[in-house]
């Protein structure tokens, strides 16, 4: 293991740094220290939370709002949509957030922080706002009120944490649930029903995208410097901005607490989920894959999808979620050889 | 300064005067000329920065209100009827956050069938969210009502609706005594919140509460609304110091000194019926009327002291429990379970219909001789409900109930029928 003082002057040793840099660097001088050592360092959730083990909201929403917290020195308010973020880091009377947070409704976190927005404006103060739901809360139930703040361009970031599925409630289909896959409403019958039904599909950041806004951004928690770094550029912008980040859920998609971060890889190195961003309506970045990856790789370590490797309706479908991936490599032209714009 | 003036504008120009932060606006009839004149005096510049957001559906309007409420700023916004329902669960999120937002009613109908008149069901199917509950009788009233409004929700940290009849008071153009900005800024101090979203202070708002504490929270929602029944009518003595005259308060009685029959009513038809009590108290009747200035908290008390005196109560309302009758009276029969008054409920007024001087003489005579039902509908065409009854027992497949009595209404109108007009 290389020592902590090998390291060259500029190199900046972060949490999420393989090589583990990071047990015990409290100890070491404190001009080596990595970041997470800091008491200046931003916690906007801090531990102690109850989110299950591997959870991949609980990562993107911290890497997330800390990078948030960095860029506005701390000056911001979230608005949180029920769900498990909601859930698990507020079970009064403790709460993780270092930060003025509040939760309303399920459908409402858009309208919640365009509210806090104007009341904002109206006080002449520069706080800023950000809102958060789950892929529930956001493709779902709080979609009229995310589309009314988009169209209205109020100073708001909202980021979707999309893990696929009703998962507070027990793993229950919603509108981002990929077809083909099993849920608690989706459940597999043999030949005739291969899980959740393949339907036109809701791409939420196209839809964003559709509304024109100034910044609209995919991301997914295997790649957290690239998440840091959309979340750091929406707030050097005002107006609305959405982030839809990638989110595996173990307890909900039957996978290994430790296979978050690989299957969050997988679903962007398969083209399943393309990382893009896009400024008032137009693509700007895609981050180009580094070889195509089959869907299979990606399908196999998760009990959801399971069933669809024992039937021929199951292979059909998998065929359908392939097509999926060849769609979209060439939509964002993932496999270009200018691979410039890889973070 | 009098002015003649449409109810909207001066519940609008009233607004302006309490200097709202923000505004959250969505139409709906008859709410609209409230939020139309309420967006013209933002951008006229009459309300300094307030923030004036036209959302996309009443459910985002209360919640921008909540938002905004949350990080301190002085919020209104309007709504009616189906609105009212859309946004349901916001108002009891609202009242549960302990969130001072004034919210207007302009009381329409619930459909189906779809109707825009006004009736009190709106209002009423919100009676137990949590929201204070201010019923105005005349336009001037409603104009003093948000003024008063503010300062009730600011000082216990709790919403008011404020209730005035959908065209009847907001779209009818009415003499007012609109006060001044120098009176206004007396009589209500910039809000100081109970909680605030501050990045300074920060905490968490709205986390869940299980069942080791979600009694005691909800009791303090009650808690709070037991003092309102002591702030309601001090706040209104200290707007009648200001403002020279006296509006609002619980309850309020008219000629109900040694009353044998008393009216208990709430919202414009109040005036209707003072008018026909006036008559009949000319003709020697021992007749009065109480009028609900706020129907939540309900002030049984003061009811109680009042009707006990009584040898029966009317309670007339504009909304119906269907399936059971009337439910103010409902609230009357609790406020009066210790006594043997009879409590006679009549649901009238449904979805617009005129409560007029006639029937309500038929109905007031047909009381004082003890003549009157548990319960009863005002001017209900008896011929008309019993024709559909009849066809739908011999029809399978009848057919939408809403058309076919409108069919009937109208055929019968055309040969001059006695359902053509209600019965006086």
């Amino acid at each position: 293991m290389p020592d902590i003082k090998d390291l060259s002057p500029d190199q900046k040793v972060k949490f999420y740094q393989k090589g583990t840099f990071t047990v015990g660097n409290r100890l070491v001088d404190a001009d080596a220290r990595a970041v997470q050592a800091s008491m200046e360092r931003t916690n906007a959730i801090t531990s102690g939370h109850r989110a299950c083990q591997g959870c991949g909201e609980a990562l993107g929403a911290r890497y997330a709002l800390d990078t948030a917290m960095r860029a506005t020195g701390g000056d911001m308010i979230a608005a949180n949509a029920t769900g498990c973020l909601e859930v698990f880091t507020t079970p009064y009377p403790e709460t993780s957030w270092q930060m003025p947070w509040m939760h309303s409704l399920f459908g409402n976190a858009p309208a919640v922080a365009s509210g806090m927005q104007a009341a904002m404006k109206a006080k002449g103060r520069s706080t800023r706002i950000i809102a958060q739901g789950g892929d529930g809360g956001t493709v779902d139930i709080g979609f009229g009120c995310l589309s009314g703040m988009f169209e209205r361009n109020d100073d708001v970031l909202y980021i979707c944490y999309d893990n696929e599925a009703y998962m507070n409630t027990g793993v229950q289909r919603s509108g981002a649930t990929p077809g083909g896959a099993r849920t608690a409403t989706t459940m597999p019958a043999g030949e005739a029903y291969p899980g959740n039904v393949f339907g036109t599909g809701k791409n939420l950041p196209r839809i964003a995208m559709a509304h024109n806004i100034p910044y609209v951004a995919t991301a997914s928690v295997a790649y957290l410097q690239d998440l840091e770094a959309k979340v750091e550029k929406a707030m050097q912008v005002h107006g609305a901005r959405y982030i839809h980040v990638y989110v595996p859920c173990p307890l909900g998609w039957g996978c290994a607490s430790h296979a978050t971060i690989n299957l969050a890889r997988l679903v962007v190195e398969t083209g399943f989920f393309p990382l893009f961003e896009a400024e008032h309506g137009r693509v700007t970045q895609t981050r180009p894959i580094r070889q195509r990856i089959p869907i299979e790789e990606y399908l196999k370590p998760q009990r959801r999808f399971a069933h669809l490797f024992k039937s021929e309706a199951g292979r059909e479908a998998i065929a359908k979620l392939q097509a999926m991936c060849d769609h979209n490599i060439v939509e964002y032209d993932l496999l270009r050889a200018d691979k410039e714009t890889i973070r | 300064m009098l002015k003649q003036l449409e109810g909207s504008h001066a519940v609008a120009e009233a607004i302006a005067l309490c200097r709202p932060e923000v505004i959250c606006a969505y139409p709906i009839s008859p709410q609209t000329h409230i939020v139309e004149h309420c967006g013209e005096l933002v951008r006229e510049g009459a309300m300094g920065s307030c923030e004036y957001m036209n959302v996309e559906s009443e459910f985002a309007a209360l919640s921008a209100c909540i938002g905004s409420s949350a990080c301190g700023a002085r919020t209104y916004t309007a709504t009616a009827s189906q609105g009212l329902l859309y946004m349901a669960e916001a108002v009891y999120n609202a009242s549960g956050l302990g969130l001072p937002i004034v919210m207007t009613v302009a009381n329409r109908a619930i459909g189906a069938p779809i109707n825009i008149w006004n009736d009190h069901t709106d209002s009423m199917s919100m009676r137990d969210a949590g929201w204070i509950q201010l019923f105005a009788e005349t336009n001037q009233e409603a104009l003093d009502l948000h003024i008063q409004a503010f300062r009730i929700a600011e000082q216990l940290s709790q919403p008011v609706m404020v209730c005035m009849d959908g065209f009847i008071l907001t779209h009818a153009y009415e003499r007012v005594d609109m006060p001044t900005q120098e009176q206004v800024d007396a009589f209500l101090p910039p809000y100081q919140p109970q909680q605030i979203l501050d990045p300074a202070n920060p905490y968490s708002i709205g986390a869940m509460v299980g069942p080791e504490a979600f009694t005691e929270v909800r009791y303090l929602a009650h808690e709070k609304q037991l003092q309102a029944l002591d702030v309601i009518p001090a706040i209104a003595a200290e707007f009648e110091q200001i403002f020279g005259r006296s509006s609002g308060g619980l309850i309020r009685e008219y000629r109900t000194d040694d009353a044998e029959t008393i009216v208990v009513t709430l919202g414009s038809v109040a005036g209707t019926v003072k008018d026909v009590v006036d008559e009949m108290r000319d003709a020697g009747d021992r007749i009065g009327v109480v009028t609900i200035g706020s129907f939540r908290p309900f002030p049984t008390a003061e009811l109680r002291a009042v009707l006990k005196a009584a040898k029966r109560v009317v309670v007339l309302e504009k909304s119906l429990a269907v399936g059971f009758g009337g439910v103010v009276a409902n609230n009357i029969h609790m406020a009066l379970h210790h006594t043997d008054i009879p409590v006679h409920t009549v649901v009238a007024g449904l979805g617009g219909r005129p409560i007029t001087m006639p029937s309500l003489h038929k109905l007031f005579a047909e009381a004082q001789e003890d003549k009157l039902q548990d319960t009863q509908f005002l001017d209900l065409q008896h011929d008309i409900v019993n024709a559909e009854l009849a066809r739908q027992r011999a029809l399978i497949g009848s057919g939408p109930t809403a058309e076919s009595i409108l069919r009937n209404i109208q055929a019968d109108t055309a040969y001059g029928g006695a359902s053509a007009q209600p019965a006086e």
